[in-house]
């Protein structure tokens, strides 16, 4: 399977060019950036002061899809932009589209998904004085961006497109964003935008240092308890194949951040699966054990690491990342490698002296394996198990499957039960932590690989902070499952009631939500309840049967919680398995 | 079989401190917070400064002061920016600065660099003598007077301002503005071109 599922944007550009009229105004300028970077799809909503540019799509073969809100725009492109690798484009007008955007915005910065967003602004002469539907987006969302463009002259406005387009997709990852006001759009020009090109100033580095690579190399080749840690910046990279070379030629078990999910085999004997907060026991294990850690794109956020005082404590840690400023951040780093992803390990590749001689580590690696499985109990008596549902549809369909999610239990259950084996099938918010990212989500990723399966696994909460969007999947026909895993509640803040505020449950129970099934009904997509196990199976395929939109009402039993658990701040290597574990650390 | 609960688990017997580094497990290792002078060629555009103040404010580097003006080119700016922080926070903020676009490059000047700071005294005027010779002392001058006040001017550094607004406050110091350093690497070395 390819690591980056579009089509190579070279073989687009040759075929488009020979139909275009010259531009005559600067909103056609805009379109004209997009389509010479091969964007396919826009996502947005209409409004004032992002007419023009509207205006000028309606002559474009660029696709829009209208969305019901313009978070799940922002949340869509994300998710487009994950699934090809190619910037996702979502249009707002200005005031309060601009605003809706910005959480969709701060998901994709924090989690370096390549966005470009496209706001609508008041024309520059009312600008500054509160006119209707005006904000300062460019200040709004100049700290969530890479960069964050106000485009001042209809000449120029196009070069700006192209060189937000460039800056998405370069170096790391991220979101940019040009806001366009009205008259520049509007005015006329016939300057043709440039060439998506990085600023002057944005340096993207590609091969890392060779003496420090030669260092890294020894000092893993050395290593008696060897780990590689893999980021979501090795899918970002497209360096999924490099790591599967690194790791099985070198004999080293791979851990995966959250982010970093797919990068490796889940199936594999060298995968431990992902660490952190609710990663497995293994995982937690070996990344505690661990004497020197092979880190890759990852930025050791705080839900990986729990408290850094105790993380790795005895690891030399080999730190590869594109972003120098993520060297040494969060934890030190002993040889920073700074660097392609790919690039970097096809250099380590070369530099490895010899294996490390771990086979003891590998056998204490499948020990812990084994004594810390992934279990959870199915009585037939009791409530539907939401991993078992996870686990059954993931054993129902290929490999290739997309997997979206909201934000919660739900969440952590579809990473922890679903096998994943292939890069950009995993489409979540992991830094921002985004509820209802997973109904926009799943319309992007279905137009971004019309051919793969896509399921959305969410929850009562998250589901219904986008809902809305079911009318969009349903207008455009996408073959997309939802199952929501419904405990009537927002079950992670439940979850940490119970354990860490004694059992006071202030605004987490949701005996009032709507039932799912019939409002999917509603919005024309297929509506489906879930409450045994017998009918499971017959449910999930029914599901996947139906030739469009659906949604699986799930009621799975409210009593179940997250496990292995490591508390906010604590030891990996004190995980715990069950509430009274989680009472003895 | 399950495996061992979380208190008897292997673990081995290192530590890191709050900045994620290794540390002997005996040893208390603390970074402590240092000044620093970095200083950044910007392109001269509007909202560069409020991208600067907002990185740091956000980061929460904590700034002592932070100056911005215009160089022979005009497209770019300088900034002068004194931080304290410890060690890992200096350098993170160096790379962070290099990470925003408009920043051009970013350098720490080095102890012994040229500070400069301008002050603005304004003090009352019933003896303007006295305001004269303490002027002189720190090498100031009188820039505006009038029959209730005197303006005077001082140009050094931090300490050496610090010293005369100690002076003049027996005058009575009505208002006060200060620039924060502007600041040089002595030598032949430039942002542009290391030496």
């Amino acid at each position: 399977m390819s690591e980056r599922a579009s089509v190579p944007k070279e073989e687009e550009e040759t075929e488009s060019e020979t139909e275009q009229e010259p531009v005559t105004t600067g909103a056609q300028s805009v379109i004209r950036a997009l389509e010479n970077a091969g964007t396919d799809y826009v996502f947005g909503v209409q409004g004032g002061a992002i007419m023009p540019v509207y205006d000028a799509l309606y002559d474009s073969d660029i696709n829009h899809v209208t969305m019901a809100h313009e978070q799940g725009a922002s949340h869509a492109a994300d998710a487009y932009g994950i699934v090809t690798g190619d910037p996702g484009v979502c249009f707002a007008t200005s005031g309060p589209g601009a605003t809706n955007l910005v959480t969709g915005i701060a998901d994709a910065n924090m989690d370096s998904d390549p966005v470009i967003a496209l706001t609508g602004q008041v024309p520059t002469e009312f600008v500054g004085n509160d006119a209707f539907q005006e904000t300062d987006t460019v200040g709004i969302t100049q700290p969530i961006t890479k960069e964050s463009y106000f485009a001042a002259d209809s000449d120029t406005v196009g070069d700006n497109v192209s060189e937000a387009f460039a800056l998405a997709d370069a170096g790391r990852q991220g979101p940019t964003l040009v806001d366009l006001p009205k008259d520049v759009t509007q005015g006329e020009t016939e300057v043709e935008p440039g060439k998506p090109e990085t600023p002057d100033t944005y340096d993207v580095p590609e091969e890392a240092d060779d003496e420090n690579v030669q260092e890294a190399a020894e000092a893993l080749a050395e290593a008696d308890r060897p780990v590689i840690l893999s980021g979501g910046g090795v899918i970002k990279a497209n360096a999924s194949s490099a790591l599967r070379e690194f790791a099985k030629e070198y004999e080293i078990p791979v851990i995966t951040t959250m982010p970093g999910i797919g990068s490796f085999p889940e199936d594999h004997e060298l995968s431990l699966e992902w660490a952190g907060m609710h990663g497995t026991g293994y995982a937690n294990m070996a990344i505690t054990n661990t004497d020197c850690m092979l880190a890759i794109g990852t930025r050791f956020d705080d839900r990986l690491t729990g408290g850094v005082d105790s993380f790795a404590p005895d690891a030399e840690v080999i730190h590869v990342d594109i972003d120098p400023a993520e060297i040494s951040k969060n934890v030190y780093a002993d040889y920073p490698l700074i660097g392609d992803a790919r690039e970097v390990l096809r250099q380590l590749f070369d530099a490895m002296p010899r294996a490390p001689d771990a086979d003891e580590w590998r056998d204490q690696c499948q020990e812990w394996k084994s004594e810390y499985p992934m279990d959870y109990d199915t009585p037939d008596d009791e409530p539907l198990k939401p991993q078992y549902v996870v686990e059954q549809f993931s054993e129902m369909t290929p490999d290739d499957t997309i997997v979206c999610t909201g934000v919660g239990q739900h969440q952590m259950w579809a990473s922890q039960f679903w096998e994943y084996t292939e890069p950009r099938t995993w489409v979540s918010s992991h830094g921002l932590g985004t509820m209802g990212y997973g109904v926009p989500a799943a319309i992007g990723a279905k137009l971004a690989a019309p051919d793969q399966e896509v399921v959305c696994f969410d929850g009562d909460g998250s589901f219904l902070m986008t809902v809305q969007g079911l009318s969009v999947a349903v207008r455009e026909q996408l073959d997309i499952t939802y199952v929501v895993l419904n405990n009537e509640a927002v079950g992670m803040v439940r979850q940490w009631q119970d354990g860490f505020y004694e059992g006071r449950r202030m605004a987490s129970e949701y005996p009032w939500i709507p039932q799912f099934d019939k409002l999917a009904e509603a919005f024309g997509a297929r509506g489906f309840t879930l409450e045994s196990y017998e009918n499971v199976e017959e449910t999930i395929q029914e599901a996947r049967d139906y030739d469009g939109p659906s949604v699986i009402d799930a009621h799975i039993d409210p009593g179940e919680n997250v496990f292995p658990m490591v508390p906010s701040g604590g030891d990996n290597g004190l995980f715990a398995l069950n509430e009274d574990q989680l009472d003895m650390i | 079989m399950p495996g061992p609960a979380p208190d008897e688990r292997m673990r081995p017997k290192g530590r890191r401190n709050t900045q994620g580094i290794r540390v002997d497990p005996e040893a208390e290792v603390t970074h402590e917070p240092r000044q620093a002078v970095l200083s950044a060629l910007v392109k001269h555009r509007p909202g560069v400064l409020s991208e600067v103040s907002a990185l740091f404010s956000r980061r929460q580097f904590n700034i002592e002061s932070l100056t911005v003006g215009p160089t022979v080119d005009e497209d770019t700016a300088r900034m002068t920016i004194l931080i304290e922080e410890p060690e890992p926070g200096i350098d993170q903020a160096k790379k962070q600065l290099r990470k925003l676009v408009p920043v051009i490059s970013v350098r720490e000047l080095e102890g012994e660099a040229v500070r400069r700071e301008l002050a603005l005294v304004k003090v009352s005027g019933e003896k303007p003598d006295d305001v004269n010779a303490i002027a002189d002392m720190y090498g100031g001058q009188a820039v505006d007077a009038s029959t209730d006040s005197v303006t005077v001017e001082i140009t050094g550094s931090k300490q050496k301002i610090d010293a005369a607004v100690e002076a003049f406050k027996q005058f009575d110091v009505q208002e006060i503005v200060r620039t924060g350093a502007a600041a040089l690497e002595r030598g032949p070395k430039t942002l542009e071109k290391d030496v």
